[in-house]
């Protein structure tokens, strides 16, 4: 049995999904939680219900907003102090940037972005996308330990039946040592929608769309489904749309319930970044667009018809 | 200041990858190499600072195979003044090609005031060489910026999180940044600037020369191979608008009961 903390972050005080996923596949180890800063009694009753043995409140100065080193500094100080096997997180921005110091402070490797793990006795066996999802492979790692892995959002899906934990909080006091890279400020997204690595549904538009203006009719669309809208390199390209909504192996994997492409003629490249969607709707006017060949439900048609009626269709099935 | 940009070749955007033979890596013999297109905004970024601030130079270091040597090219072609190859396979892991990107660097006879790369390679998508090596060379570190201003020692960057929100950081050179689409619109090489490339400095180093043995690897790979096929979808016709609604409806219904995704 492997000794396993989860680094878990919050959003409006809620754990992300992404830590509940990775806790029910963690399902027969010995499993601890850390977070930095606070937790309500809530949360940390839900990560009990899904396996956590200690929740670990890890509180220190500095450490009220996000910075690479303190927050890196602060885990190593923590997780020096236990005998950790391994530290497993979900792939948020945050995670991403943050544990490759955190594994090398430790000399250690770090799986990023993986889709399925398990355990074989106390070893961690990965399986990753790499080409953007055009090929996999399983990974495993060496050297010194802790072994570290990331874990991609939506992609073990969420436990059915959870073993629970003894959830016992406790807090840490921690260090976050010399930051020298500091946050002076946050701008917020225009949007308030949730970012597309996390989307449940997404409407993505291509060069079809032909301008930016066009794209209001796929937000009416998003707007009734509680969807993210994306976009093909070459919408982004084009001046269409901002290029942190673009889906691809230049742009963002992603891996919705579903996704509908409109006017995408699905280059290599972007069906490399959706393909793992779970279902994919395709609406373009060339039948032999190569996007067809990945969707589930293709339409042959022309967007701009096709578009509003499924956003009152989809308002019928809201409602 | 002394500019130094991290660079990595990749497969092309457009290739078909297929498992190699035992499945340890990809099929790479008849690739076409580019460079990592991340890696084109710090390779512009750097040039840009260069242009800023007299008597700078902008040196770039590459891991990886030695067969071709298009991304330094492309690089040198786009403006950059010399190049650093250190010569190893192409599936070589984060860890290992951050520990030789730094020796690479504490080998040559400048001092980093500045080191750039792209946020990500689009071959193993780790998302890990910068801030691997800003740890390994005690440097602060910002990935993923889609923003960079310069007074004096000072840069403000400003890196992307979820939902397209920005995080301002504001940091003192020497740093390590790693570049994201959005930031600046790369320039293409010119024909004398590719003409010019072929005669600018390459020095080729080998592993061992920046202390990096096989002990260093920390992540292995095996069992490459092709994600499952989906079964073909269902295809409607709806280029006459006499279909469109009839079409639509039954789409929106198979999402719901066949589907149950609505």
């Amino acid at each position: 049995m492997a000794n396993v903390l989860v680094f878990t972050e919050t959003n409006n005080g809620n754990v992300k999904p992404v830590t509940l996923e990775i806790l029910g596949k963690l399902n027969g180890q010995t499993v601890d939680v850390a977070v930095i800063g606070d937790l309500g009694d809530d949360q940390v009753k839900v990560l009990a219900e899904y396996g956590a043995g200690k929740v670990h409140k890890l509180k220190g100065d500095n450490l009220d907003k996000y910075s690479p080193e303190g927050y890196s500094n602060a885990l190593h100080g923590f997780i020096s102090s236990g005998s950790y096997d391994y530290v497993l997180a979900g792939a948020t921005s945050m995670a991403k940037d943050m544990l490759p110091r955190l594994a090398t402070k430790f000399e250690a490797g770090l799986a990023s972005d993986c889709v399925n793990f398990i355990f074989e006795g106390d070893t961690f066996h990965g399986t990753r996308p790499l080409f953007a999802g055009k090929c996999l492979a399983k990974v495993e790692l060496s050297g010194p330990k802790p072994h570290f892995a990331t874990i991609r959002p939506n992609a073990l899906g969420m436990p059915e039946s959870p073993t629970a934990g003894a959830g016992e909080a406790s807090e840490a006091s921690v260090n976050a040592g010399e930051i020298r890279a500091a946050i002076k400020e946050i701008i917020a997204s225009a949007s308030e929608k949730v970012d597309l690595t996390e989307a449940n549904i997404i409407i993505s538009g291509g060069r079809a769309m032909k301008n930016s203006e066009n794209f209001s009719i796929l937000h009416e669309m998003a707007e009734v489904v509680g969807a993210t809208v994306g976009a093909s390199r070459a919408a982004v390209d084009s001046g269409y749309a901002a290029p942190d909504m673009q889906v691809g192996q230049t742009g963002k994997t992603v891996s919705p319930s579903l996704y509908i492409a409109c006017g995408i003629s699905g280059a290599i490249q972007h069906l490399a970044g959706m393909r793992t969607s779970k279902v994919i709707v395709a609406i373009n006017t060339d039948p032999d667009a190569p996007i067809f060949t990945k969707a589930d439900y293709g339409i042959v048609g022309d967007l701009f018809k096709i578009v509003p009626i499924m956003t009152e269709e989809l308002k019928k099935v809201v409602d | 200041m002394n500019i130094f940009v991290c660079v990595k070749q990749v497969p092309d955007t457009e290739t078909k990858v297929q498992p190699n033979g035992d499945g340890s890596f990809i099929e790479t013999s008849s690739i076409k190499w580019i460079m990592n297109p991340y890696d084109e905004f710090a390779v512009e970024q750097a040039l840009l600072v260069k242009a800023a601030n007299a008597g700078s130079t902008v040196t770039v270091v590459r891991v990886g195979g030695v067969k071709d040597t298009e991304a330094l090219r492309t690089a040198m072609a786009m403006g950059a003044d010399e190049a650093i190859l250190v010569e190893a396979e192409d599936n070589l892991d984060s860890y290992s090609i951050a520990k030789a990107l730094k020796g690479a660097i504490e080998k040559s006879d400048k001092t980093p005031d500045l080191i750039l790369a792209g946020k990500q390679g689009i071959d193993d998508d780790c998302l890990q060489v910068p801030q691997v090596l800003a740890e390994m060379m005690n440097l602060p570190s910002v990935a993923v910026i889609v923003g960079f201003e310069q007074n004096g020692e000072t840069v403000t960057v400003k890196r992307e999180i979820e939902g397209g929100a920005l995080e301002v950081y504001e940091v003192k050179t020497p740093c390590v940044l790693a570049t994201n689409k959005g930031i600046n619109t790369p320039r293409y090489a010119s024909l004398p600037g590719i003409m010019k490339a072929k005669r600018k400095p390459m020095q080729q180093l080998t592993l061992a020369d920046v202390g990096v043995s096989a002990d260093d690897r920390r992540v292995k790979y095996s069992d490459f191979q092709l994600p499952p096929e989906k079964p073909p979808g269902k295809k409607f016709d709806a280029m006459d608008e006499a279909e469109q609604q009839k079409v639509v409806s039954e789409v929106v219904g198979l999402l719901r009961t066949e589907a149950k995704v609505l």
